[in-house]
C-alpha cells in the first residue's frame, strides 16, 4: 500500500481546485440530464480535455490529453470536483463503453475516425444490443445482417435503447451467421442513425420521461468496413463493451456526487425546529451509506491499480455493479425520506426540491439496477464466476430429465 | 375467536373490485392522470353509487355507520384498481372529524351533503407530525394564519379541515377569503393534495377537545394509508407472478429460475402477514381504543418498509417491462410511495410510537 500523496500531488491538487474556482461558472447545472448534451455541457467538456480533467489518458492522437495513468491524480480530480458540486466530464454510452471498446479492438481508422468527436460530445451513440427476446438472454438476439453488394442489409427491431431518439450512431449486435451456434453468429456493427430503414419509436417510463425507445430496421445498410471486431466475433466484442457498460454504472465517483448531493440536502432541509440531518435516525442512515460509498471508492482504487499491474480486477470487480447501483438506489431513497411529505413532490410542483431529481434518480436508479444486465444475472455472475460454483443445469439437460421423468411409468414418479 | 373478515365485510370487499373492474380499468386511469385535473368523475359516480361517502357517516345522518375496518377494505380495493377519487379525507377522516368533534350544526349541515355526494371536505394536518419548510397555522380571534402544507383530497374540495399548532380543528370554506390555495403534484397523480396559505381567513372551530381528535384523524389516516399500501402492493404481486409464468428467457419461463421464485416468493413473505396487522389496526380504531394509535403507527410505518421492497421488488422482476410505461406497473409503484411518505414517513411514525408508550418524550 502506498498512498503518499506526495508534495507533486499536493501541487496537483492546487492546480485542480484553482480551475475549479476560476472555471466553474462555465459549468453546466448538476441537474442537466439531457440525452444529447447542451452547448454548455460540450464546451465544458472541452475545456476539461484540454485541461486533462478528462479522458486524461486517452492518447492525444484520438483527442485525448495522452497523460499516464495515475491512480492518484485521477481520485483528486474526482474528489475536488465531488467536494465543489461541479460537475466533471461528460459520461455517456459513447464516451464511457465504446470508445474503450474501440481503443481495444477497434481499427486503427475507426479510432482516428471516432474517438474525437465522441470524446467531445460532437457524436453522441446509443447501445442497440436487447430486443424484445432477447434481454437477459442476449445472445438469444435475432436482428439480422445478410450480405448483398458488399454491404451488410439489417433488418430487425431493438427495444430499451437509451438515448436512440437523440443518437448519431448506434453499436449495434446483430446476427450475421444464422447457422453456426447462438453466441457464434453475432457481429459488431456502427452505423449512422439517419441510414434510410430505421425507425425510432421512443418509450415512455415510470420516470414520466422517454429515456429509451424501440428502434426498427428495415432493409438498412452498411458498408462492410463498419463493422468492429471480425464477421461472427460480435459477442466477443459486445462482452468488452458490457464490461465497461457495468463500470460505468457502477462509478464510485458518480456515487460520490450523489453522496454529496445528498449530505447538502440534509443539512439545508429544515425539519421541525432543527434539520434532517439533526434527526438521528435519518444521521445514521447516512452515515451508513456514507460507509459503503468509502468502501466502494477504495474498491474503484484497487480495482485501478490491479488492472495498472496488468492483473485481473477478481471479485472486486465483478460485484460493482450490483453493489453500486443498489447503493444510488438507498442514496435517493433516504433522500426522499429526509425530505418526508416533500419527498414525493415531482412534476414541476411547487416546493419540490432540485426540479424533482431524486425522485428521478430512485427511479431511474432500479431501471439502472434491471438494465446493463440485471441483478439476478449479476448475482450468476458473481457465484458462477466469481466463487466458480456450480452452473445451472443447461436447458437441454433440463428437458431431457423432464422427458425421462415424463417417460418414467407412473408409479416411480412419487417416489422421484 | 375469530379472526378476519366478516361475511358481510367479504361481500362488501367483492362488490367494490367488482365495480372498480368493470369502471376503472388500467386504460382509464391513465387517461385520467395525463389530464390536468386526474380525478374521475366516472369512478367517482360509481363509488357514490355503493355508498362510500356514507360509510362512515352515523345513520342518524343519512350514513351507513360502518366501521374503520369496513373503509380499510375499500381502500385496499381503491388502491388495487390504482383509482383516480377522492376517498381518505374525504370519505375517511372528515366524517371521522365531524362525528367525533363537529356541533351539532355542523353535523346536520355537512354529513348529509357528504352522503349524497354534494359536498366534499379534504383535511390538512401535517403539521401536527411533522413541520416542514416552516409550515404551521395559528388560530386567534376567530382566524387562521399560516400554512398547511398536504391538504389530501385537495381538488374540487368545498372545505377543509385544519389543524392549527395546537392540535385544534378548524373548518374553513375553500373559497373562504384570506385562503390561497395552491395544488401540488406529487409522483402519484391518482390523489390530489395542495397547500393552503391562510391570511387572517375566517374559520369555524370544532369541538376543542386537547387535541384528542386530531389524534384519532392520524391513526385512521395511517390505518387506510396502510390499506391503501396493501392493496397496492397485492397487485403489484400478482402482476410479478402472473409474468414470470409468461416470460422466456434463455428457454425458460422466467419463472423457473429460483432467482425469481425467491424474489416473489420473499414478497409474499413479508406481504401476508401485512393483512391481519391493518386488519387488526382498523379494528382497534373502533373497538380498542388503548391501542388504536400505537397498532396505527405500526400499521402505517410496516407496510411503508414492506411495499417499498414489493414495489421495487416487483419492478425488478418485469425487467425493463417494468421500467416502462407500457404495462402501468407504476402507477402502484408511485402510490406505493405515497402511501409510505404521507402522514409522516416510517422514522418518524416509530418515533411517535415509541413517544406512545413512553420510551421517549414526545417529538
Ligand atoms: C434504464 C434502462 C436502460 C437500458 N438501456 C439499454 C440500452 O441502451 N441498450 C440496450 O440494448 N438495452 C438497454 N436496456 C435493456 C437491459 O439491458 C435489459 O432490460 C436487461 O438486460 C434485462 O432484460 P429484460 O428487460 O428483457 O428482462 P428479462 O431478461 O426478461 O428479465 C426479467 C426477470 O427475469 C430475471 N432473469 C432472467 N434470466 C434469469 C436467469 N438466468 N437467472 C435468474 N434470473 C433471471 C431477471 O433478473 C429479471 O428479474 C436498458 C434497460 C433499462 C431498464
Amino acid at each position: 500500500m502506498d498512498l503518499e500523496y506526495g508534495p507533486e500531488y499536493d501541487v496537483f491538487r492546487k492546480q485542480v481546485r484553482a480551475f475549479i474556482e476560476a472555471h466553474s461558472h462555465l459549468a453546466p447545472p448538476s441537474s442537466d440530464r439531457a440525452a444529447r448534451p447542451s452547448s454548455k455541457a460540450v464546451e465544458w467538456q472541452k475545456l476539461l480535455i484540454e485541461h486533462g480533467y478528462t479522458a486524461r489518458t486517452i492518447p492525444q492522437a484520438y483527442g485525448g490529453y495522452g497523460a499516464e495513468p495515475d491512480i492518484l491524480q485521477s481520485r483528486i480530480i474526482a474528489e475536488e470536483f465531488a467536494r465543489a458540486r461541479v460537475p466533471g466530464g461528460l459520461s455517456n454510452q459513447g464516451i464511457s463503453m465504446f470508445v474503450p471498446t474501440l481503443l481495444e479492438l477497434g481499427t486503427e481508422e475507426q479510432k482516428r475516425r471516432w474517438i474525437e468527436p465522441t470524446l467531445k460530445g460532437d457524436v453522441v451513440w446509443c447501445q442497440g444490443y436487447s430486443e424484445p427476446g432477447a434481454g437477459s438472454d442476449l445472445a438469444n438476439l435475432k436482428t439480422s445482417a445478410h450480405i448483398e453488394n458488399d454491404e451488410f442489409v439489417v433488418n430487425g427491431q431493438k427495444i430499451w435503447t437509451s438515448t436512440a431518439k437523440q443518437a448519431d450512431m448506434i453499436f449495434c449486435l446483430v446476427r450475421t451467421e444464422p447457422d453456426a451456434p447462438k453466441h457464434g453468429g453475432i457481429s459488431y456493427l456502427i452505423f449512422s442513425m439517419d441510414t434510410p430503414g430505421i425507425e425510432v419509436r421512443p418509450l415512455k417510463t415510470m420516470t414520466g420521461h422517454a429515456e429509451f425507445n424501440e428502434v426498427f430496421f428495415t432493409d438498412v445498410r452498411v458498408p462492410m468496413h463498419q463493422i468492429v471486431g471480425q464477421r461472427g466475433q460480435g459477442w466477443f466484442v459486445a462482452n468488452a463493451t458490457l464490461g465497461h457498460e457495468r463500470g460505468m454504472l457502477g462509478d464510485p465517483d458518480a456515487l460520490e456526487n450523489r453522496l454529496e448531493a445528498l449530505i447538502a440536502l440534509m443539512q439545508e432541509e429544515r425539519l421541525g425546529q432543527g434539520r434532517a440531518i439533526d434527526n438521528p435516525v435519518l444521521r445514521d442512515r447516512l452515515v451508513a451509506l456514507q460507509a459503503e460509498v468509502a468502501a466502494m471508492k477504495y474498491n474503484g482504487m484497487r480495482i485501478l491499480s490491479n488492472s495498472l499491474r496488468g492483473e485481473p480486477g477478481g471479485m472486486a470487480k465483478l460485484i460493482v455493479k450490483l453493489q453500486s447501483c443498489e447503493l444510488a438506489h438507498q442514496i435517493s431513497a433516504l433522500a426522499i425520506d429526509a425530505m418526508g411529505e416533500l419527498g414525493i413532490l415531482y412534476h414541476h410542483s411547487p416546493r419540490e426540491r432540485e426540479g424533482g431529481a431524486w425522485q428521478w434518480n430512485y427511479m431511474f436508479q432500479l431501471g439502472l439496477i434491471i438494465g446493463g444486465g440485471t441483478a439476478q444475472i449479476q448475482k450468476n455472475i458473481i457465484a458462477e464466476r466469481g466463487l466458480e460454483m456450480p452452473r445451472e443445469p443447461k436447458l437441454a439437460k433440463i428437458s431431457d430429465a423432464a422427458k425421462a421423468t415424463a417417460d418414467m411409468p407412473r408409479h416411480k414418479q412419487g417416489s422421484a | 375467536m375469530d379472526f378476519g373478515l366478516s361475511q358481510d365485510q367479504q361481500m362488501l370487499r367483492d362488490a367494490v373490485a367488482r365495480c372498480l373492474a368493470d369502471t376503472c380499468p388500467l386504460d382509464h386511469v391513465r387517461e385520467c392522470t395525463e389530464r390536468d385535473n386526474p380525478l374521475s368523475d366516472k369512478v367517482l359516480r360509481a363509488v357514490q353509487d355503493l355508498g362510500i361517502p356514507g360509510m362512515l357517516v352515523p345513520e342518524e345522518h343519512g350514513g351507513l355507520g360502518m366501521t374503520l375496518l369496513d373503509a380499510a377494505i375499500v381502500a385496499e380495493q381503491l388502491a388495487y384498481a390504482v383509482a383516480p377519487v377522492p376517498f381518505l379525507a374525504s370519505h375517511v377522516l372528515t366524517p371521522i372529524a365531524l362525528s367525533e368533534a363537529g356541533s351539532k350544526e355542523q353535523k346536520a349541515h355537512w354529513l348529509p351533503k357528504i352522503v349524497s355526494g354534494e359536498a366534499r371536505i379534504g383535511v390538512a394536518i401535517s403539521e401536527t407530525i411533522e413541520v416542514r419548510d416552516g409550515a404551521g397555522v395559528s388560530f386567534a380571534a376567530g382566524k387562521l394564519n399560516g400554512t398547511a402544507l398536504f391538504a389530501l383530497d385537495f381538488e374540487g374540495a368545498d372545505a377543509f379541515i385544519v389543524a392549527d399548532s395546537g392540535g385544534r380543528l378548524h373548518l374553513v370554506g375553500a373559497k373562504a377569503s384570506g385562503l390561497k390555495a395552491i395544488a401540488l403534484t406529487t409522483i402519484d397523480r391518482t390523489r390530489s393534495v395542495g397547500e393552503l396559505r391562510f391570511d387572517g381567513a375566517e374559520a369555524e372551530p370544532l369541538a376543542d377537545d386537547g387535541g384528542a381528535a386530531v389524534g384519532r384523524l392520524r391513526a385512521a389516516g395511517r390505518v387506510i394509508l396502510a390499506a391503501d399500501s396493501l392493496g397496492a402492493g397485492q397487485a403489484m404481486i400478482e402482476k410479478a407472478v402472473d409474468y414470470a409464468g409468461q416470460r422466456e428467457q434463455f428457454g425458460r419461463l422466467i419463472g423457473s429460475f429460483q432467482a425469481v421464485k425467491h424474489m416473489c416468493a420473499e414478497m409474499a413473505a413479508r406481504h401476508e402477514p401485512c393483512h391481519s396487522l391493518v386488519w387488526y389496526a382498523a379494528h382497534a380504531f373502533d373497538a380498542v381504543p388503548t391501542e388504536a394509535s400505537l397498532v396505527a403507527c405500526h400499521a402505517k410505518s410496516h407496510t411503508g418498509e414492506v411495499h417499498r421492497f414489493v414495489a421495487r421488488t416487483s419492478t425488478e422482476v418485469h425487467g425493463g417491462m417494468g421500467f416502462t410505461d407500457l404495462i402501468g406497473l407504476h402507477y402502484w409503484f408511485k402510490r406505493i410511495g405515497f402511501d409510505r411518505q404521507v402522514l409522516g414517513g416510517p422514522e418518524t411514525v416509530r418515533a411517535e410510537a415509541a413517544a406512545l408508550q413512553g420510551w421517549i418524550k414526545a417529538a
